[in-house]
């Protein structure tokens, strides 16, 4: 259907660990709106897919980012840092997602302009809980640029 | 149900907002929710910041946790206000939500590209208006994990 491609909201998801990566899709798989989830697996991999190069450039610009802290090749507070910096990029909200309380790893976070943080419950049907919560809220009573 | 772990003191909220009907219907809303939280009520962008500041009446005032921002407001408008808090190296990790009746594209970019944590539009109707200061408690008050300090 051309018509829901054009219309759908565009996440990108950047997250290292492939077991928390499928539980997010699932849990975004539950959205009533049309959602095309693209899955990046390290930092360099978020900002080529951003920047649309090599193999991203084709990519959409992202109506939302589904950010990790820890990473793999570039980490999260440095793709965060990136993207809040460029001119066009930086008004794409990213949700950052962290497995660990670290309060200075989150207090960092925010002066680096991530618009939210949130911690990854150990428990699998929270965490698809949070996600859901995620989606519920940007997605339906925020409005994204 | 809270998922986060702020601790057990409750949440300071800075509310600016300008209309007496909407502080009092978003502070009752806020007041009903499950999880503990302190609205402290500025009527324009000045006093925001003097709240801030710690300034005038405001001299005890806390460090809020989270900032619901009116962009339509006397003496000091929100996006003057937004832009002072996302510059100040102190003050720029409170997340700002803005809360407004405006619906302008060129609004919601301004307010993105100044730093807003989000941007939640104020409807109109009775019911409407108390679901969008509800969907803000049960994701920031709920789900995200303020800063600390």
């Amino acid at each position: 259907m051309p018509e829901a491609r054009d219309t759908a909201i565009d996440i990108l998801l950047v997250e290292d660990s492939p077991d928390d990566a499928d539980l997010m899709i699932e849990a975004l798989k539950e959205s009533q709106l049309a959602l095309r989830v693209t899955l990046v697996e390290d930092g360099e991999q978020a900002l080529a897919y951003l920047y649309r190069q090599g193999a991203y450039l084709e990519a959409p610009r992202p109506n939302l980012i589904l950010l990790d802290l820890h990473l793999p090749r570039k980490n999260g507070h440095e793709v965060l840092a990136e993207i809040k910096e460029d001119a066009a990029l930086r008004r794409i909200p990213v949700v950052i997602l962290t497995a660990s309380e670290n309060e200075q790893a989150i207090l960092q976070a925010y002066d680096l302009h991530a618009n939210c943080c949130v911690c990854k419950p150990a428990d699998q049907e929270q965490f698809a809980l949070v996600v859901r919560k995620i989606e519920q809220f940007w997605l339906r009573f925020a409005r994204r640029p | 149900m809270n998922l986060m772990s702020n601790g057990a003191r409750p949440i300071e909220i800075l509310l600016v907002e300008d209309s007496i009907d909407e502080a009092e219907l978003t502070m009752e809303t806020l007041r009903e929710g499950r999880v503990s939280n302190k609205v402290h009520w500025a009527q324009d962008g000045e006093e925001a910041l003097d709240f801030l500041r710690r300034q005038g009446r405001h001299g005890g005032a806390p460090r809020p946790d989270l900032i619901l921002l009116d962009l339509h407001l006397p003496r000091k408008g929100g996006h003057e206000v937004l832009a002072e808090i996302k510059s100040h190296p102190q003050w720029k990790r409170i997340p700002v939500v803005i809360m407004t009746a405006s619906t302008d594209e060129k609004d919601i970019l301004a307010a993105y590209d100044r730093h807003a944590n989000c941007y939640v539009t104020k409807p109109i109707e009775l019911d409407k208006f108390m679901e969008a200061v509800r969907s803000i408690e049960d994701f920031w008050l709920s789900i995200v994990h303020l800063p600390a300090a």
